[in-house]
């Protein structure tokens, strides 16, 4: 036989255990990357753009004649720089993304290519209304979809996210009272809601007070009844509520608000649960925002743009912020003004609000169809209830029952344990998950707020509730090292939050010298 | 030195009264990152909001424990808040105040009731 | 149904797990009366191809910027964005992640905001940046909800350039939070006028430049007197390439920025999302709304970043934060930074130069027209000219030739009495065969 003996080895065992620590701080695929700022020159650019053909200018000394500061990169490195820091980041479209409250789920590439098309992304706000029809018929049918599934008789699109829609809703109440002559001061809020609702309701001028809480996770009727009066403006509700839970009374919670001459506002942040199967108006509801970027889908984009139209009752139609679509005999027409004599509070924004988002939303309502829409209700509420079994072996919950589309547990399994529930998150992420939302809501203790949301397959959320079980076997096998300092595995270890708020330093500076080569 | 159910603590000297958190109320907050104090001049009743302290994860609001006109605030904790969780009893102390009853603060809790009143939480 | 991965057979197995007959019996908190019997009164699904096919016939019904000569700003403006801009931010890793909440497995997206903070601040000319609001008309409300907290004065003074809609804007939460606006009359070159209504209860005066009929101004003076009155200047922009040729908002004295990053890396997408840049002073940073993302180091001593001054925010601080706002335009607020860092300051100044030099073509070009008038007396990329017939019409008979001839200012405000002008802009997207277009259609128009 011919002897080869030149080659490499190919069995794993055969090669040496590798240094803990690399020489340059890169591990694998990931890299230590620097800012812009250490990386790029102020000649550098990554754009060619033509001479300007500029014959004079009066604009004299309001020209700029100090540098910006700005570095620039080519091409080339711009892509590496962006990707490099991507690949930082956990994604829906890595693995599941179970944040309690947030409903990340799978975004649909149809919506974003439908999305960029020129005859929606390239239309400017003001230009004139016979070249915008489809634009505006995209508005209505947006408008149609939230109505017909909401059962409300308007809608206002504007609101850009969800905290600005409610923003607009109680603007919306604060306009229907002070139209009556009827100044009201406070907004009910309970201790379970989403720090929004109450910042909201004092950004509004309403003193906020809480509603307590049974003991089977709901609005306790009776202290309700005690705080509702004639000076309370709203009631502002979450429902399916932040502990995953039905508020089983919200018909009676309405009667009982409108009684006292106040509107009840529900928070849409967990609409995914009831949508096709529900609809607020049968409930009650005078106002609700729906998050465009929760339950349909639009993408969260590290932390937005959102979207948040608002549907109002009958009672609050009138008070609607302007601008609002017409459907006419000769086409749309969009009213930027409100007419002599409207109830309407105002503008919340410049313009007309997110249509980039309206585009993505509709096509993601129009791929499930009134069909599928139920369907993604009834899964994510299957999944949740899938998860809430499987972990409720180990984990403590601390209402019984079926849950809505996220599973809520407390912290009392992990007592004697030495692990908290902070060290429990990040040892997920050395598992290769995404935490759950942690310490919310604040009416439980040590909490652990589970969404897995309908898009998710039953092998992922198998995968995600063996890692969780089996992290629950360590913790309650005295392996306490394995949480306490977690992650071991992510791009990096824990960060110091008390020195990043303690000194402030919230951007880069000429003259900071880059630390990259002091690991 | 007195103390409150607020876990505040007043030391009274010469009818000013110097006012600051327990070490109780240091460790409960965590580090602490930045103090917001009152203007001195400010006049303060018992109960009014005195200061703020933020720790990352929580900011509390701190309540005039006694009524009086501040004249003093603590300068150095604008720049190293952690003084409030290395020494909470004395050099981390807020705010100075004129004291506008004198007596008010044998209302108070003396330490033993104060740690009495710990032992129940 | 293509996004829903569940079988049959899983649905059976997970309730089997659950322990429950079947789906209804986990709604079983939802009243009987609540419940839908059936789907609600709306299509059902529909395939890819369909949608498509739905939605792009809706597209094809509008008539995009690109189809011919374009002239639209009034605080939204039509930029080249470079192919690489959305391409990296359709990343998985950008485009599907939550708000970085989680630094250690979410470096990507805060050393982004780090670096968006940083070159706000650097545009700006201020010392701090926060990572992002809605547009630049709710970080101009924003802005003077802060500086109302900040003075604790009861009035804001807003100068007869400012947008109209940013106005409309403001005053709708400065009337639920007790705060007395000032409107002045629609003035093209009145910025000073806003001295003569300083006063001892004025917590800001906003001012835009280039102002809303495209009237750029050195707003020193006006610093100055608000300083003295004990108030602050709100500087708003709605036109982010004017940066890279004007004097910085910081340079002039500014305590606040409130602008429109939409010109750099985002689309006009008729009229969001777009992404507010809101810069202010180190001293006014825990009053200021939004996120912040901050530098810090790890465990192990490396550099990371974090969110950072959380107290402030609604999550923590509930009713007594600094703003409601949560979500924000992350996703825009990297596309501009990834944008910017292929300008760099080369590029910066190059595209404003030119877009300030297409302008100053089409005003030369337009003046020459019988009749027309240039009002703006000093402009970076936008003018606003006057017509001897109303401004809508001619743009109505302009736009069935085929040219989106700019914004009428009786579209942003009817009742300031100018339906006779007209606002046009220019930027690097504009060619001179555009500008010759429309020159010789509004002149046949009004002749």
């Amino acid at each position: 036989m011919t002897m080869q003996t030149i080659g490499r080895p190919t069995r794993a065992e055969a090669i040496v255990e590798t240094p803990a620590q690399t020489l340059t701080g890169g591990r694998g695929l990931l890299q230590h990357e620097p800012l812009i700022f250490e990386l790029g020159g102020w000649e550098k650019t990554g754009v060619d753009l033509p001479e300007p053909d500029l014959d004079a200018s009066d604009l004299g000394d309001l020209v700029r004649t100090a540098p910006v500061g700005l570095p620039g990169l080519s091409e080339p490195e711009t892509l590496r720089h962006y990707v490099r820091l991507s690949q930082q980041n956990h994604a829906i479209d890595l693995a599941i993304y179970p944040l309690g409250s947030c409903t990340m789920k799978h975004n649909p590439r149809l919506n974003e290519k439908l999305a960029r098309l020129p005859g929606f992304a390239d239309l400017h706000p003001l230009q004139p209304q016979s070249t915008v029809q489809g634009a505006l018929g995209v508005m209505d049918a947006l408008a149609h979809w939230l109505k017909t599934l909401t059962g409300m008789p308007a809608v206002a699109l504007s609101p850009k996210a969800g905290a600005h829609g409610e923003l607009c809703g109680l603007l919306a109440i604060r306009a229907a009272h002070e139209a009556r002559g009827d100044a009201r001061k406070r907004v009910l809020v309970p201790t379970s809601a989403h720090g929004t609702n109450p910042a909201t309701a004092a950004f509004v001028g309403y003193a906020v007070e809480e509603i307590a809480q049974t003991a089977c996770g709901r609005v306790d009727l009776t202290d309700l009844a005690a705080k509702l009066g004639g000076d309370v403006a709203a009631v502002m509700l979450t429902n399916p509520n932040t502990c995953g839970l039905f508020e089983r009374d919200m018909i009676e919670i309405a009667a009982m608000t409108h009684a006292a001459g106040a509107y009840l506002y529900c928070d849409g942040a967990n609409f995914n649960a009831i949508v096709g199967k529900v609809r607020p108006a049968d409930l009650g509801v005078d106002a609700m925002h729906i998050n465009l970027h929760k339950t349909f889908s639009t993408p969260h984009g590290g932390g937005g743009p959102g979207a948040g139209p608002v549907v109002l009752s009958e009672a609050l139609a009138a008070y609607a912020p302007t601008p609002w679509v017409i459907h006419g005999l000769d086409g749309f027409t969009i009213v930027d003004h409100a007419p002599e004599g409207s109830a309407s509070f105002g503008r919340l924004s410049a313009f007309h609000g997110q249509m980039g988002m309206y585009v993505r939303a509709l096509a993601y309502m129009m791929s499930h169809g009134a069909d599928g829409l139920a369907q993604v209700a009834e899964d994510a509420v299957l999944n949740a209830n899938y998860v809430k079994a499987r972990l409720g072996q180990v984990m403590t919950a601390p209402f019984a029952g079926y849950c809505m589309h996220e599973a809520l547990f407390d912290d009392r399994w992990l007592d004697g344990t030495g692990v908290a529930t902070l060290d429990f998150a990040k040892a997920l992420i050395d598992e290769g998950f995404h935490p759950m939302t942690m310490y919310f809501p604040l009416v439980v203790h040590g909490a652990m707020l589970i969404e897995p949301t309908e898009t998710e397959p039953k092998a992922e959320i198998d995968r995600f509730c063996d890692a969780v079980l089996a992290l629950a076997t360590a913790a309650k096998a005295g392996d306490a090292e394995r949480f306490r300092g977690a992650p071991f595995h992510a791009p990096l270890r824990r960060l110091d939050e008390t020195q990043a708020a303690r000194k402030p330093k919230l951007r880069w500076r000429p003259g900071d010298a880059s630390r990259v080569a002091a690991e | 030195m007195h103390f409150t159910k607020d876990h505040e603590w007043v030391e009274v000297a010469d009818g000013v009264a110097t006012i600051g958190v327990t070490a109780y109320a240091a460790e409960q907050l965590g580090d602490v990152v930045f103090v917001e104090l009152p203007q001195v001049g400010k006049t303060v009743k018992v109960g009014d909001n005195l200061a703020v302290v933020e720790s990352v994860k929580a900011a509390s609001d701190v309540y005039a424990p006694v009524g009086g006109e501040v004249v003093a605030v603590n300068d150095q904790l604008t720049d190293t808040p952690e003084m409030v969780n290395a020494e909470p009893e004395s050099g981390g102390w807020f705010a100075k105040l004129k004291l506008s009853d004198p007596g008010a603060v044998e209302a108070l809790m003396d330490r033993d009731a104060y740690e009495a009143f710990l032992r129940t939480l | 149904m293509r996004y829903l991965p569940l079988t049959k057979d899983d649905r059976s197995a997970m309730l089997a797990v659950i322990g429950a007959p079947d789906i209804d019996a986990l709604f079983t908190d939802v009243p009987q009366s609540a419940r839908l019997s059936g789907p609600v009164d709306l299509p059902p699904h529909m395939g890819e191809i369909e949608v498509e096919r739905a939605l792009s016939a809706l597209a094809a019904k509008n008539r995009s910027g690109a189809h011919g000569p374009f002239f639209c700003g009034a605080g939204a403006y039509r930029h080249h964005v470079p192919s690489s801009v959305d391409h990296l931010i359709q990343r998985s890793e950008f485009l599907t992640s939550y708000t970085p909440y989680q630094p250690e497995i979410a470096q990507g997206t805060l050393q982004a905001l780090f670096e968006f903070q940083s070159q706000v601040a650097a545009l700006t000319g201020m010392e701090v940046a926060n990572a992002s609001m809605y547009d630049g008309s709710t970080a101009a409300a924003e802005g003077v909800m802060m500086a109302h907290r900040i003075t604790r004065r009861p009035k804001a003074i807003l100068s007869g350039g400012l947008h109209p809609q940013y106005a409309e804007a403001i005053a709708t939460l400065a009337h639920v939070a007790g705060v007395e606006v000032v409107r002045q009359p629609a003035a093209i070159d009145g910025e000073a006028e806003v001295l003569g209504a300083l006063d001892g209860e004025t917590s800001c005066v906003v001012v835009q430049t280039p102002n809303v009929f495209g009237t750029a101004s050195d707003l020193t003076a006006i610093a100055e007197a608000a300083h003295a009155a004990g108030a602050l200047l709100i500087v708003v922009v709605t036109e982010a390439v004017s940066f890279g040729l004007l004097k910085s908002p910081g340079e002039m004295g500014a305590d606040i920025v409130a602008a429109e990053g939409q010109s750099i890396g985002n689309a006009l997408n008729f009229g969001g999302p777009y992404v507010g840049l809101f810069a202010t002073r180190e001293r006014f940073i825990r009053q200021a709304p939004g996120r912040l993302c901050g530098e810090t180091v790890d465990a192990e001593g490396r550099r990371g970043f974090v969110l950072t001054l959380s107290t402030r925010e609604q999550h923590i601080r509930r009713d007594k934060a600094t703003s409601n706002i949560c979500t924000n335009s992350g996703l825009c607020a990297l596309a501009f930074t990834i944008h910017m860092t292929m300008l760099g300051e080369a590029g910066l100044r190059q595209l404003a130069a030119i877009n300030h030099a297409q302008a100053r073509k089409l005003a030369n070009a337009v003046a020459a027209i019988p009749g027309v008038e240039v009002l703006t007396p000093r402009f970076f990329n936008e003018i606003a000219v006057r017509l001897p017939l109303p401004a809508a019409e001619v743009l109505e008979a302009l736009a069935a030739l085929g040219i989106i001839a700019g914004v009428p200012v009786s579209r942003l405000a009817p009742d300031a009495g100018l339906d006779d002008v007209l606002l046009l802009a220019a930027t690097e997207l504009t060619t001179d065969a555009d500008i010759a277009a429309l020159t010789k259609e509004l002149a046949g128009v009004l002749s």
